[in-house]
């Protein structure tokens, strides 16, 4: 553990509790930080990890992911409060993706809601907000705490995940739908007297599932999976093969597809849930939330901008690319935030922020992309299309009980 | 949230609070045909500038003690005059207090006396005040009008800009460099500047940070003077005391209200803001009692407004979280003493004590008087403004016994030892040093009050209490008067206006908030 004797920049970055066997399985040494943890970003080829993703069943640390446990007799009133989505129509034992809006209705971060009893949820979010949690609770009866070091987290996604659980032991977790969440006991091989819990989430898409346990259990149940998935060649994977998942999934990432509103300098590049196309998460009619009013206006005066998917032709991903209605490139319309080659639609596809009126599905715009020709660079001009989100969205993500493949 | 017809209002405005601003801004509303009713959770309306008695047949202005800031116009326009307001003084003068040393009368048309300590400042201080005076005029419709928004594209905005620039620009070159070069330096340059004399720079710094949580080092001391000075531009008769005390203020701006066609029930305790389809509906009494109102106007500092009468869960978490930081911290005491004799201060003429008394003795003085409340600690040696209001109106006491009514600072509102423990110590310290400069002043005591900004955030119900509601300083002056989302006398909630001091332009019996407030109701409900 840290000291509060050593100065914060020598204090190393912390530890999983399965930095231990990501380590062992690393190929190639590529760590990144995340969080304040250290985390994989590669285990060996960045293409094998993704299509595990799609094919078998992957492990993926998520213990960085920031928990906030929320409990007390406001609990509920405080989150309507804090965020967009009405939270009153989420059961116990159900888990919900939503997001939360400073003042002037920009996206300060998403994350999902567990409601894990009564008066008891937890917060899961990619950063750190804890003055922005405590400040919206001025006035309301509850505890809120940061418990992201109590418990450690491991996704295991892809089309056999379902089945490697139960290989495992965890009789019933096919009974899991989407967005779910249950307890259950860690076979005495694994855990004596141990619970884990498991929900059906993911950030990848597909089938998948998310498992929360204590620290002690970790490597125990690491393990397990990686035994009980054998037969199917699960691997570990790090940030990178996900993170093409989830553009293909079309999920945004924050301070890559938009940056939290509290923290952006310039005006104008904070970003609005409905700018980012999360318009369903926004509710106008459940009471008054931080940023309400400010959504109101803007759904009244009607969007400028969107987040859109884009199908770009040729095999380059458009990284980071201007995009623009002419093929001259005269009139700038946008940018490309997040882009891959997507292995499994074969398309070349981006997330992009787009201006009104670019924003419908079928218009086309145009791409800059910067080619690397054994080291000579030349610019193209790509034709891309706006296209639905997400790029792929497979049956078996909502299956249940899910097929075993 | 439903789309059913609402009833009919019971009334078209309730003010929280019958305040001057309260009754200010309910005396506009009703003369323009609006159903309203004030609610005083007192006995009697006022708020912080009433009338009682302290102890037996003592009575005294309980914590504004003097009326300066009042615009004329506000006085005529209610016919203050007319509903029984007279002044038992005006154009009181002020007097610097020192124990060693004999009294300075601050007198600009008299220079007299100053130049026998000093030939050059009363040299320099006809012109050190002409200047500020011109630019406190400059500054005076920055005081009067609603604070504009900024980038807004509405022609009222931008015509009230227009008329700020103008008045600045007219000043001309050097004033309006003058007027950028203080506006945000702190009390103690500016005094060293021009003048030499440690009692009159202390009793000039004085007025600088009255009612502030700042010395005159901190910077920005400038500012709070030319506020003051600003405001007393219009006020006319300068210092004033009226005949029964401030509470006859209060009784003439009630009176001007129910003839206007106001109703006011006192006794009335609000405790929550009733709120329906995101906009203010009435209100409910602490009895279970429920008005309903198409506007509601709080005279209640935005505190009490924001977070408690209203609650943060209709409100934006940054808002909420502006509101919380609102500095808000009273540093100032009110000291109430009975004699039995009328006060010797030594070498001070009887006309002089018909004024006000600065013990502040030089800005070494202030400053080292303010360290202490940074501490949460009382000054050891304060610094005070002392009147005593039975020379003038001899009504507010028996026959041949007098009230003093001191101002005293510094007191911090967060004390170390609590104010319960240190009340007396504090009340007894304060009388110990007055007695230096008005030797018997001790023994001619029959009966003490005195006032923390605890009691007076009790007495009062001004959350932290502040005189001003909020501390009157450069970043809370204004557009950003008390927070951004509020300065325009709206606030996030339809329906519901502010109208007390923690709005612009402040505190101090001013009424102009309370204006401010009905006027920009009538315009958003026109």
């Amino acid at each position: 553990m840290l000291t509060e004797s050593e100065p914060h920049y020598r204090q190393p970055l912390l530890r999983t509790p399965f930095h231990e066997r990501a380590r062992a399985l690393s190929q190639v040494d590529s760590f990144i930080p995340w969080a304040g943890y250290t985390t994989v970003d590669v285990f060996s080829f960045v293409e094998q990890e993704y299509f595990a993703i799609r094919n078998a069943s992957t492990l993926y640390d998520l213990t960085p992911m920031v928990k906030y446990r929320i409990a007390g007799r406001d609990a509920l009133r405080y989150l309507n409060r804090l965020m967009t989505r009405d939270i009153g129509k989420l059961k116990v034992g159900r888990v919900a993706y939503s997001v939360w809006c400073n003042d002037g209705g920009h996206l300060i971060d998403d994350g999902t809601v567990f409601h894990l009893s009564d008066t008891e949820y937890r917060l899961c979010t990619g950063e750190r907000q804890l003055d922005w949690l405590l400040d919206s609770a001025l006035g309301f009866e509850l505890q809120i705490g940061e418990v992201t070091d109590e418990t450690a987290a491991l996704a295991v996604q892809g089309p056999t995940s379902c089945a490697v659980l139960r290989n495992m032991g965890l009789a019933g977790v096919e009974r899991l739908r989407p967005f779910e969440l249950a307890q259950f006991a860690l076979p005495a091989g694994i855990a004596a007297d141990a619970q884990v819990m498991v929900s059906r989430t993911g950030f990848t898409g597909d089938l998948g599932y998310e498992l929360w346990m204590r620290p002690e259990d970790a490597e125990a149940v690491w393990d397990a999976l990686m035994e009980a998935g054998r037969y199917c060649a699960i691997r570990p994977i790090g940030s990178r093969a996900l993170n093409m998942a989830r553009i293909e999934a079309g999920f945004v990432l924050p301070n890559v597809d938009f940056v939290s509103g509290e923290r952006t300098l310039r005006a104008g590049t904070e970003r609005s849930p409905i700018e980012l196309g999360l318009g369903w998460l926004v509710d106008l009619n459940k009471g008054h939330y931080t940023g309400r009013r400010a959504l109101l206006e803007e759904q009244r005066r009607g969007p400028r901008r969107r987040l859109v998917g884009l199908d770009i032709e040729g095999n380059k991903p458009a990284h980071n690319a201007l995009l623009y209605a002419d093929k001259a490139g005269r009139r700038q319309i946008g940018s490309v935030s997040s882009a891959t080659w997507s292995p499994t639609c074969k398309r070349n596809i981006a997330l992009a922020m787009v201006d009104v009126p670019h924003i419908k599905a079928g218009s086309t715009v145009w791409a800059e992309i910067y080619l690397n020709r054994e080291l000579v660079w030349e610019r193209r001009m790509a034709r891309a299309q706006v296209v639905e989100r997400p790029f792929f969205a497979p049956e078996r993500r909502r299956a249940c009980p899910p097929a075993d493949y | 949230m439903s789309g059913a017809p609402v009833a009919k209002a019971d009334y078209d405005c309730i003010v929280i609070g019958g305040g001057h601003n309260g009754l200010v801004c309910a005396a506009y509303l009703a003369r323009s045909g609006r159903s309203v009713l004030v609610l005083e959770a007192a006995n009697q309306v006022g708020g912080a500038a009433i009338t009682r008695e302290f102890t037996p047949g003592f009575k005294v202005s309980a914590c504004a003690h003097l009326l300066h800031l009042m615009p004329g116009s506000l006085i005529k326009d209610l016919g203050l005059d007319a509903r029984g307001l007279r002044l038992a003084a005006a154009h009181m003068p002020t007097t610097a207090i020192a124990p060693d040393s004999p009294p300075l009368p601050i007198d600009v048309q008299n220079p007299t006396p100053l130049a026998a300590r000093s030939g050059a400042d009363a040299a320099a201080l006809p012109a050190y005040h002409a200047r500020l005076r011109r630019l406190a005029e400059a500054l005076y419709p920055v005081l009067d009008t609603a604070p504009p928004r900024l980038g807004s594209d509405s022609w009222h905005d931008r015509g009230a800009w227009l008329r700020i620039g103008w008045r600045i620009r007219r000043l001309g070159r050097s004033d309006m460099r003058e007027l950028l070069r203080i506006g945000g330096m702190c009390v103690q340059d500016l005094l060293d500047e021009h003048f030499e004399t440690p009692l009159l720079k202390g009793a000039l710094g004085f007025d600088a940070v009255l009612g502030t949580n700042a010395g005159p080092r901190s910077p920005g001391s400038v500012f709070p003077l030319l506020y003051r000075m600003a405001a007393e531009v219009q006020g006319g008769s300068a210092l004033a005391q009226p005949v029964g005390g401030l509470g006859a203020v209060s009784d003439a701006l009630a009176r001007a209200a129910l003839a206007a066609g106001a109703a006011i029930r006192t006794g009335a305790t609000v405790e929550r803001i009733m709120v329906h389809d995101d906009r203010a509906a009435g209100v409910i009494l602490k009895s279970g009692e429920q008005l309903s109102a198409k506007h509601v106007i709080s005279n209640a500092d935005p505190k009490t407004t924001f977070l408690q009468l209203l609650g943060g869960e209709y409100l934006d978490t940054g808002f909420v979280r502006r509101i919380a930081h609102l500095r808000a911290r009273g540093v100032t005491a009110k000291l109430h003493l009975a004699l039995n004799r009328l006060p010797q201060f030594t070498g001070l003429p009887h006309s002089a004590l018909a004024g006000r008394l600065l013990l502040a003795p030089s800005l070494q003085y202030v400053e080292r008087a303010f360290n202490h409340a940074k501490y949460r600690e009382f000054s050891p040696a304060p610094i005070v403004e002392v009147t005593v209001p039975t020379v003038n109106d001899a009504s507010l006491a028996p026959a041949g016994r007098h009230v003093l009514s001191a101002v005293v600072q510094y007191a911090p509102y967060e004390l170390a030892g609590g104010w319960q423990r240190e009340r007396a110590r504090f009340a007894q310290l304060v009388i110990d040093a007055l007695e230096r400069c008005a030797p018997g002043l001790r023994d001619s005591v029959e009966a003490v009050e005195l006032l923390s900004p605890r009691d007076i955030e009790r007495e009062f119900r001004i959350s932290g209490g502040h005189w001003h509601h909020a501390e009157l300083a450069l970043d809370q002056f204004f557009i950003v008067r008390p927070v951004p989302g509020a300065a325009q006398y709206r606030t996030p909630i339809g329906g519901l206006y502010l109208c007390g001091a923690g709005c612009h332009p402040g505190g101090g019996v001013m009424g102009i908030a309370g204006r401010n407030a009905a006027r920009a109701l009538l315009r958003e409900a026109a």
